[in-house]
Protein backbone atom coordinates (compact mmCIF):
# COMPACT_ATOMS: atom_id res chain seq x y z
CA UNK A 1 0.00 0.00 0.00
CA UNK A 2 1.19 3.43 -0.91
CA UNK A 3 1.39 6.05 1.74
CA UNK A 4 -0.99 8.97 1.51
CA UNK A 5 0.62 11.58 -0.78
CA UNK A 6 -2.06 14.19 -0.94
CA UNK A 7 -3.58 15.70 2.14
CA UNK A 8 -7.22 15.90 1.12
CA UNK A 9 -8.12 17.63 4.35
CA UNK A 10 -6.96 20.90 2.85
CA UNK A 11 -9.31 20.70 -0.08
CA UNK A 12 -12.34 19.28 1.60
CA UNK A 13 -14.26 22.42 0.72
CA UNK A 14 -16.70 22.10 3.61
CA UNK A 15 -18.02 25.62 3.02
CA UNK A 16 -18.66 24.87 -0.63
CA UNK A 17 -20.57 21.73 0.29
CA UNK A 18 -22.66 23.64 2.79
CA UNK A 19 -23.55 26.26 0.20
CA UNK A 20 -24.34 23.70 -2.47
CA UNK A 21 -26.74 22.08 -0.08
CA UNK A 22 -28.40 25.33 0.95
CA UNK A 23 -28.48 26.88 -2.54
CA UNK A 24 -28.46 24.23 -5.29
CA UNK A 25 -29.14 26.95 -7.88
CA UNK A 26 -25.90 28.79 -7.05
CA UNK A 27 -24.19 26.85 -9.91
CA UNK A 28 -20.82 26.94 -8.18
CA UNK A 29 -19.22 24.25 -10.35
CA UNK A 30 -20.18 25.92 -13.63
CA UNK A 31 -17.57 28.70 -13.40
CA UNK A 32 -15.61 29.11 -16.64
CA UNK A 33 -13.11 31.38 -14.88
CA UNK A 34 -13.67 33.96 -17.62
CA UNK A 35 -13.52 36.93 -15.26
CA UNK A 36 -16.54 38.86 -16.57
CA UNK A 37 -17.72 39.08 -12.97
CA UNK A 38 -14.49 40.61 -11.70
CA UNK A 39 -14.04 43.05 -14.57
CA UNK A 40 -17.46 44.60 -13.99
CA UNK A 41 -17.44 44.61 -10.21
CA UNK A 42 -16.84 47.84 -8.26
CA UNK A 43 -15.61 45.74 -5.32
CA UNK A 44 -12.81 44.17 -7.36
CA UNK A 45 -9.50 44.80 -5.61
CA UNK A 46 -10.97 45.63 -2.22
CA UNK A 47 -9.55 43.40 0.53
CA UNK A 48 -7.31 41.97 -2.22
CA UNK A 49 -10.32 40.07 -3.55
CA UNK A 50 -12.76 39.96 -6.45
CA UNK A 51 -15.77 37.75 -7.30
CA UNK A 52 -13.77 35.37 -9.50
CA UNK A 53 -11.04 34.89 -6.93
CA UNK A 54 -13.63 34.49 -4.21
CA UNK A 55 -15.30 31.71 -6.14
CA UNK A 56 -11.97 29.95 -6.89
CA UNK A 57 -11.07 30.02 -3.20
CA UNK A 58 -14.44 28.51 -2.41
CA UNK A 59 -14.23 25.80 -5.07
CA UNK A 60 -10.67 24.92 -4.06
CA UNK A 61 -11.62 24.52 -0.43
CA UNK A 62 -9.78 27.49 0.99
CA UNK A 63 -12.37 27.70 3.73
CA UNK A 64 -10.33 29.72 6.17
CA UNK A 65 -9.82 32.55 3.66
CA UNK A 66 -13.47 32.46 2.63
CA UNK A 67 -14.73 32.64 6.20
CA UNK A 68 -12.27 35.28 7.33
CA UNK A 69 -12.24 37.81 4.51
CA UNK A 70 -14.06 41.08 5.13
CA UNK A 71 -14.67 41.26 1.40
CA UNK A 72 -18.11 39.81 2.16
CA UNK A 73 -18.92 43.30 3.47
CA UNK A 74 -17.24 45.12 0.57
CA UNK A 75 -19.45 43.17 -1.84
CA UNK A 76 -22.90 44.78 -1.72
CA UNK A 77 -24.64 41.63 -3.01
CA UNK A 78 -25.82 43.76 -5.95
CA UNK A 79 -25.81 40.74 -8.31
CA UNK A 80 -24.32 42.61 -11.25
CA UNK A 81 -21.82 39.74 -11.56
CA UNK A 82 -24.66 37.27 -11.82
CA UNK A 83 -26.21 39.48 -14.50
CA UNK A 84 -22.94 39.43 -16.46
CA UNK A 85 -22.04 35.77 -15.86
CA UNK A 86 -22.58 33.41 -18.83
CA UNK A 87 -23.34 30.63 -16.34
CA UNK A 88 -25.53 32.76 -14.03
CA UNK A 89 -23.41 32.05 -10.97
CA UNK A 90 -24.80 33.97 -8.06
CA UNK A 91 -21.84 35.25 -6.06
CA UNK A 92 -24.12 37.67 -4.19
CA UNK A 93 -26.14 34.76 -2.91
CA UNK A 94 -22.98 32.93 -1.87
CA UNK A 95 -21.80 36.04 -0.01
CA UNK A 96 -25.16 36.15 1.76
CA UNK A 97 -24.73 32.56 2.93
CA UNK A 98 -21.20 33.23 4.16
CA UNK A 99 -22.28 36.36 6.03
CA UNK A 100 -24.76 34.11 7.83
CA UNK A 101 -21.95 31.73 8.83
CA UNK A 102 -20.29 34.46 10.90
CA UNK A 103 -21.25 34.24 14.53
CA UNK A 104 -23.53 37.16 15.43
CA UNK A 105 -21.01 38.69 17.82
CA UNK A 106 -18.36 38.82 15.07
CA UNK A 107 -20.52 40.62 12.52
CA UNK A 108 -20.27 44.37 11.93
CA UNK A 109 -21.99 45.82 15.00
CA UNK A 110 -24.11 48.51 13.41
CA UNK A 111 -25.31 46.23 10.65
CA UNK A 112 -26.44 43.60 13.15
CA UNK A 113 -27.96 46.35 15.28
CA UNK A 114 -30.07 47.65 12.36
CA UNK A 115 -31.49 44.15 11.93
CA UNK A 116 -31.99 43.59 15.66
CA UNK A 117 -33.91 46.87 15.87
CA UNK A 118 -35.94 45.99 12.82
CA UNK A 119 -36.88 42.68 14.41
CA UNK A 120 -38.35 44.66 17.27
CA UNK A 121 -40.16 46.97 14.87
CA UNK A 122 -38.09 49.38 12.77
CA UNK A 123 -34.47 49.96 11.84
CA UNK A 124 -33.88 53.19 13.78
CA UNK A 125 -35.67 51.95 16.87
CA UNK A 126 -38.07 54.86 17.38
CA UNK A 127 -41.22 53.85 19.28
CA UNK A 128 -44.38 53.35 17.20
CA UNK A 129 -46.10 56.12 19.18
CA UNK A 130 -43.39 58.54 18.03
CA UNK A 131 -43.93 57.59 14.40
CA UNK A 132 -47.68 58.18 14.73
CA UNK A 133 -47.10 61.45 16.56
CA UNK A 134 -44.55 62.78 14.04
CA UNK A 135 -46.82 62.01 11.10
CA UNK A 136 -49.71 63.84 12.78
CA UNK A 137 -47.56 66.78 13.79
CA UNK A 138 -45.99 67.30 10.36
CA UNK A 139 -49.38 66.95 8.69
CA UNK A 140 -50.93 69.56 10.96
CA UNK A 141 -48.14 71.99 10.19
CA UNK A 142 -48.60 71.62 6.42
CA UNK A 143 -52.38 72.01 6.67
CA UNK A 144 -51.98 75.19 8.70
CA UNK A 145 -49.17 76.79 6.74
CA UNK A 146 -50.01 75.85 3.16
CA UNK A 147 -53.62 76.79 2.38
CA UNK A 148 -53.70 74.86 -0.90
CA UNK A 149 -52.96 71.70 1.07
CA UNK A 150 -55.48 72.25 3.88
CA UNK A 151 -57.20 68.94 3.01
CA UNK A 152 -53.99 66.89 2.92
CA UNK A 153 -54.20 63.56 4.75
CA UNK A 154 -51.76 60.96 6.07
CA UNK A 155 -53.97 58.10 7.28
CA UNK A 156 -52.66 55.44 9.67
CA UNK A 157 -54.33 52.04 10.16
CA UNK A 158 -57.16 52.88 7.77
CA UNK A 159 -58.87 49.54 7.18
CA UNK A 160 -59.79 48.75 3.63
CA UNK A 161 -57.62 51.45 2.05
CA UNK A 162 -56.69 50.45 -1.49
CA UNK A 163 -52.98 51.09 -1.04
CA UNK A 164 -50.70 50.41 1.90
CA UNK A 165 -47.60 52.61 2.01
CA UNK A 166 -44.45 51.71 3.92
CA UNK A 167 -42.08 54.34 5.26
CA UNK A 168 -38.32 54.27 5.56
CA UNK A 169 -37.56 54.97 9.22
CA UNK A 170 -35.03 57.66 8.37
CA UNK A 171 -37.65 60.31 7.66
CA UNK A 172 -39.77 60.18 10.82
CA UNK A 173 -36.56 59.86 12.83
CA UNK A 174 -34.34 62.61 11.39
CA UNK A 175 -36.00 64.48 8.50
CA UNK A 176 -39.79 64.30 8.89
CA UNK A 177 -40.46 67.06 6.32
CA UNK A 178 -39.22 64.64 3.64
CA UNK A 179 -42.42 62.61 4.07
CA UNK A 180 -44.60 65.48 2.85
CA UNK A 181 -43.90 65.47 -0.92
CA UNK A 182 -45.16 61.90 -1.26
CA UNK A 183 -48.32 62.66 0.74
CA UNK A 184 -49.00 65.56 -1.63
CA UNK A 185 -48.43 63.39 -4.70
CA UNK A 186 -50.83 60.71 -3.39
CA UNK A 187 -53.37 63.39 -2.54
CA UNK A 188 -53.09 64.98 -5.98
CA UNK A 189 -53.60 61.59 -7.64
CA UNK A 190 -56.64 60.92 -5.43
CA UNK A 191 -55.19 57.75 -3.93
CA UNK A 192 -56.88 55.96 -1.04
CA UNK A 193 -53.90 54.92 1.08
CA UNK A 194 -52.75 54.21 4.60
CA UNK A 195 -49.68 53.73 6.75
CA UNK A 196 -49.63 51.22 9.57
CA UNK A 197 -48.76 52.02 13.19
CA UNK A 198 -46.86 48.72 13.40
CA UNK A 199 -44.17 47.21 11.17
CA UNK A 200 -44.29 50.34 9.03
CA UNK A 201 -40.58 50.41 8.13
CA UNK A 202 -39.82 48.93 4.74
CA UNK A 203 -36.02 49.12 4.91
CA UNK A 204 -35.46 45.55 6.07
CA UNK A 205 -31.78 45.34 7.00
CA UNK A 206 -32.15 41.71 8.04
CA UNK A 207 -31.51 40.80 4.40
CA UNK A 208 -27.90 41.90 4.90
CA UNK A 209 -26.85 40.12 8.07
CA UNK A 210 -27.27 36.68 6.54
CA UNK A 211 -29.81 35.12 8.92
CA UNK A 212 -32.82 33.86 6.98
CA UNK A 213 -34.92 33.53 10.17
CA UNK A 214 -34.57 37.25 10.92
CA UNK A 215 -35.33 38.24 7.35
CA UNK A 216 -38.34 35.94 7.17
CA UNK A 217 -39.66 37.17 10.49
CA UNK A 218 -39.65 40.85 9.49
CA UNK A 219 -41.22 40.24 6.06
CA UNK A 220 -43.86 37.99 7.61
CA UNK A 221 -44.79 40.67 10.16
CA UNK A 222 -45.13 43.27 7.39
CA UNK A 223 -47.26 40.96 5.27
CA UNK A 224 -49.57 40.20 8.22
CA UNK A 225 -50.09 43.88 8.92
CA UNK A 226 -50.90 44.74 5.30
CA UNK A 227 -53.33 41.84 4.99
CA UNK A 228 -54.99 42.72 8.29
CA UNK A 229 -55.64 46.21 6.92
CA UNK A 230 -57.13 44.60 3.84
CA UNK A 231 -55.13 46.65 1.34
CA UNK A 232 -55.04 45.48 -2.26
CA UNK A 233 -51.61 46.93 -2.99
CA UNK A 234 -48.50 47.23 -0.86
CA UNK A 235 -46.43 50.17 -2.11
CA UNK A 236 -42.71 50.09 -1.51
CA UNK A 237 -41.10 53.51 -1.86
CA UNK A 238 -37.63 52.36 -2.88
CA UNK B 1 -35.67 47.87 -0.09
CA UNK B 2 -37.92 46.47 -2.76
CA UNK B 3 -35.99 43.22 -3.19
CA UNK B 4 -35.90 42.50 0.55
CA UNK B 5 -39.68 42.24 0.65
CA UNK B 6 -40.20 40.82 -2.85
CA UNK B 7 -37.65 38.05 -2.42
CA UNK B 8 -38.61 37.49 1.22
CA UNK B 9 -42.22 36.81 0.23
CA UNK B 10 -41.00 34.48 -2.51
CA UNK B 11 -38.21 32.62 -0.77
CA UNK B 12 -40.07 31.96 2.47
CA UNK B 13 -43.40 31.38 0.70
CA UNK B 14 -45.13 33.89 2.94
CA UNK B 15 -48.86 33.88 2.29
CA UNK B 16 -50.32 37.29 1.40
CA UNK B 17 -53.32 38.71 -0.39
CA UNK B 18 -51.85 42.04 -1.53
CA UNK B 19 -49.92 42.83 -4.68
CA UNK B 20 -46.43 44.20 -4.00
CA UNK B 21 -45.72 47.28 -6.14
CA UNK B 22 -43.18 50.07 -6.51
CA UNK B 23 -44.04 53.74 -6.14
CA UNK B 24 -41.96 54.42 -9.26
CA UNK B 25 -44.18 52.21 -11.46
CA UNK B 26 -47.23 53.90 -9.93
CA UNK B 27 -45.94 57.44 -10.61
CA UNK B 28 -45.48 56.49 -14.25
CA UNK B 29 -48.85 54.77 -14.45
CA UNK B 30 -50.68 57.69 -12.82
CA UNK B 31 -49.01 60.22 -15.13
CA UNK B 32 -49.86 58.12 -18.21
CA UNK B 33 -53.46 57.81 -17.06
CA UNK B 34 -53.72 61.55 -16.48
CA UNK B 35 -54.41 60.91 -12.82
CA UNK B 36 -51.29 62.83 -11.87
CA UNK B 37 -50.79 66.04 -13.81
CA UNK B 38 -47.25 67.35 -14.07
CA UNK B 39 -45.37 69.76 -16.27
CA UNK B 40 -41.78 70.88 -16.49
CA UNK B 41 -42.38 74.62 -16.88
CA UNK B 42 -40.86 75.21 -13.43
CA UNK B 43 -37.49 74.19 -14.91
CA UNK B 44 -37.00 77.33 -16.97
CA UNK B 45 -33.31 77.40 -16.05
CA UNK B 46 -32.86 74.01 -17.68
CA UNK B 47 -31.45 72.13 -14.68
CA UNK B 48 -29.98 68.89 -16.01
CA UNK B 49 -30.98 65.61 -14.38
CA UNK B 50 -29.49 62.16 -14.25
CA UNK B 51 -30.38 59.07 -12.29
CA UNK B 52 -29.18 56.15 -10.18
CA UNK B 53 -30.88 52.80 -10.85
CA UNK B 54 -31.28 51.19 -7.40
CA UNK B 55 -30.09 47.55 -7.65
CA UNK B 56 -32.76 46.36 -5.25
CA UNK B 57 -35.50 47.89 -7.36
CA UNK B 58 -34.14 47.35 -10.88
CA UNK B 59 -31.68 44.49 -11.46
CA UNK B 60 -32.90 42.49 -8.45
CA UNK B 61 -36.48 43.72 -8.50
CA UNK B 62 -38.66 44.65 -11.45
CA UNK B 63 -35.97 44.84 -14.13
CA UNK B 64 -35.60 47.29 -17.00
CA UNK B 65 -39.32 48.14 -17.10
CA UNK B 66 -39.22 50.01 -13.79
CA UNK B 67 -35.95 51.72 -14.78
CA UNK B 68 -37.66 52.97 -17.95
CA UNK B 69 -40.61 54.15 -15.84
CA UNK B 70 -38.17 56.04 -13.65
CA UNK B 71 -36.75 57.84 -16.69
CA UNK B 72 -40.22 58.53 -18.06
CA UNK B 73 -41.22 60.26 -14.81
CA UNK B 74 -38.00 62.30 -14.60
CA UNK B 75 -38.43 63.48 -18.20
CA UNK B 76 -42.06 64.48 -17.55
CA UNK B 77 -41.04 66.33 -14.41
CA UNK B 78 -37.82 68.01 -15.56
CA UNK B 79 -38.31 68.19 -19.33
CA UNK B 80 -37.26 65.58 -21.88
CA UNK B 81 -34.31 67.71 -23.03
CA UNK B 82 -33.03 68.04 -19.47
CA UNK B 83 -32.39 64.37 -18.83
CA UNK B 84 -28.92 62.95 -19.40
CA UNK B 85 -28.64 59.21 -19.00
CA UNK B 86 -25.76 57.30 -17.42
CA UNK B 87 -23.80 54.44 -18.93
CA UNK B 88 -24.03 51.55 -18.14
CA UNK B 89 -27.69 51.83 -17.26
CA UNK B 90 -30.89 49.99 -16.30
CA UNK B 91 -30.24 46.43 -15.09
CA UNK B 92 -26.60 46.75 -16.10
CA UNK B 93 -25.95 49.84 -13.98
CA UNK B 94 -23.36 49.79 -11.20
CA UNK B 95 -24.34 49.55 -7.57
CA UNK B 96 -23.67 52.85 -5.76
CA UNK B 97 -21.71 51.03 -3.06
CA UNK B 98 -24.09 51.90 -0.23
CA UNK B 99 -26.21 48.79 -0.58
CA UNK B 100 -26.00 45.38 1.02
CA UNK B 101 -25.60 46.96 4.44
CA UNK B 102 -22.36 48.72 3.41
CA UNK B 103 -23.53 52.00 4.96
CA UNK B 104 -24.08 50.25 8.28
CA UNK B 105 -21.18 47.79 8.22
CA UNK B 106 -18.56 50.49 8.88
CA UNK B 107 -15.83 49.75 6.31
CA UNK B 108 -15.84 53.37 5.20
CA UNK B 109 -12.66 53.31 3.10
CA UNK B 110 -13.85 50.29 1.14
CA UNK B 111 -17.26 51.84 0.66
CA UNK B 112 -15.81 55.03 -0.79
CA UNK B 113 -13.38 53.18 -3.05
CA UNK B 114 -16.30 51.13 -4.29
CA UNK B 115 -18.24 54.35 -4.90
CA UNK B 116 -15.49 55.92 -7.04
CA UNK B 117 -16.81 54.14 -10.12
CA UNK B 118 -20.28 55.53 -9.42
CA UNK B 119 -18.85 58.99 -8.81
CA UNK B 120 -16.99 58.99 -12.14
CA UNK B 121 -20.03 57.69 -13.98
CA UNK B 122 -22.34 60.34 -12.53
CA UNK B 123 -19.81 63.16 -12.89
CA UNK B 124 -19.38 62.28 -16.58
CA UNK B 125 -23.02 63.22 -17.24
CA UNK B 126 -22.38 66.79 -16.06
CA UNK B 127 -25.87 66.78 -14.52
CA UNK B 128 -26.91 69.30 -11.85
CA UNK B 129 -29.20 66.84 -10.10
CA UNK B 130 -28.86 63.11 -9.39
CA UNK B 131 -32.15 61.36 -8.64
CA UNK B 132 -31.71 58.54 -6.13
CA UNK B 133 -35.02 56.79 -5.49
CA UNK B 134 -33.62 54.62 -2.67
CA UNK B 135 -32.44 55.71 0.77
CA UNK B 136 -29.20 53.74 0.64
CA UNK B 137 -28.34 55.14 -2.80
CA UNK B 138 -29.28 58.60 -1.57
CA UNK B 139 -26.96 58.49 1.43
CA UNK B 140 -24.08 56.93 -0.54
CA UNK B 141 -24.35 59.26 -3.56
CA UNK B 142 -24.48 62.28 -1.22
CA UNK B 143 -21.36 61.02 0.54
CA UNK B 144 -19.28 60.22 -2.55
CA UNK B 145 -20.28 63.55 -4.14
CA UNK B 146 -18.98 65.34 -1.08
CA UNK B 147 -15.91 63.12 -0.64
CA UNK B 148 -14.71 63.28 -4.26
CA UNK B 149 -15.70 66.91 -4.76
CA UNK B 150 -18.75 66.60 -7.02
CA UNK B 151 -21.02 69.54 -7.75
CA UNK B 152 -24.41 67.94 -8.19
CA UNK B 153 -27.40 67.95 -5.87
CA UNK B 154 -28.52 64.49 -4.69
CA UNK B 155 -32.27 64.12 -4.12
CA UNK B 156 -35.22 61.78 -4.06
CA UNK B 157 -37.68 61.89 -6.94
CA UNK B 158 -40.66 63.07 -4.92
CA UNK B 159 -39.20 66.54 -4.26
CA UNK B 160 -39.23 67.36 -7.98
CA UNK B 161 -42.50 65.61 -8.66
CA UNK B 162 -44.07 67.85 -6.04
CA UNK B 163 -42.59 70.91 -7.79
CA UNK B 164 -44.05 69.80 -11.12
CA UNK B 165 -47.56 69.00 -9.84
CA UNK B 166 -50.46 70.78 -11.47
CA UNK B 167 -53.53 70.97 -9.27
CA UNK B 168 -56.79 72.44 -10.53
CA UNK B 169 -54.94 74.00 -13.40
CA UNK B 170 -52.30 75.66 -11.24
CA UNK B 171 -48.90 74.57 -10.12
CA UNK B 172 -48.69 72.71 -6.80
CA UNK B 173 -45.68 74.80 -5.92
CA UNK B 174 -47.76 78.02 -5.98
CA UNK B 175 -47.29 79.93 -2.76
CA UNK B 176 -44.09 78.05 -2.01
CA UNK B 177 -40.36 78.66 -2.66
Amino acid sequence: MQEKHIDLEKIRAAVKQKIEKAVPEANINYCLTCGLCASGCPATGLENMDPRKFLRLLVLGQDKEILETDWIYACTMCQRCRYACPMAIDVGRIVYEIRGMRPREERPKNLQRSCDLQRKNNSTGIPNEDFVWVVGDVLEEVRENEPQWKDLTAPIDKKGAEYYLNQNAKEPTVEPEEMVPLWKILHAAGIDWTYSSEWWDGANYCLFTGDPEDWEYTVRKQAEVVDSLGCRYYINTE
Amino acid sequence: MFYATLEGLRRFKIPHKFEFVSIISLYAQWIREGRLNVDSSWNSDGLKFTVQDPCKLVRQGLGDAVAEDLRYVIKKVAGEENFIDVWPRLSNNYCCGGGGGALQAGFVENRRKYGKLKFDQLAATGADVVITPCHNCHTQVLDICDFYGGKWKTTHLWNWLEKALIIDGSAGRAGKD
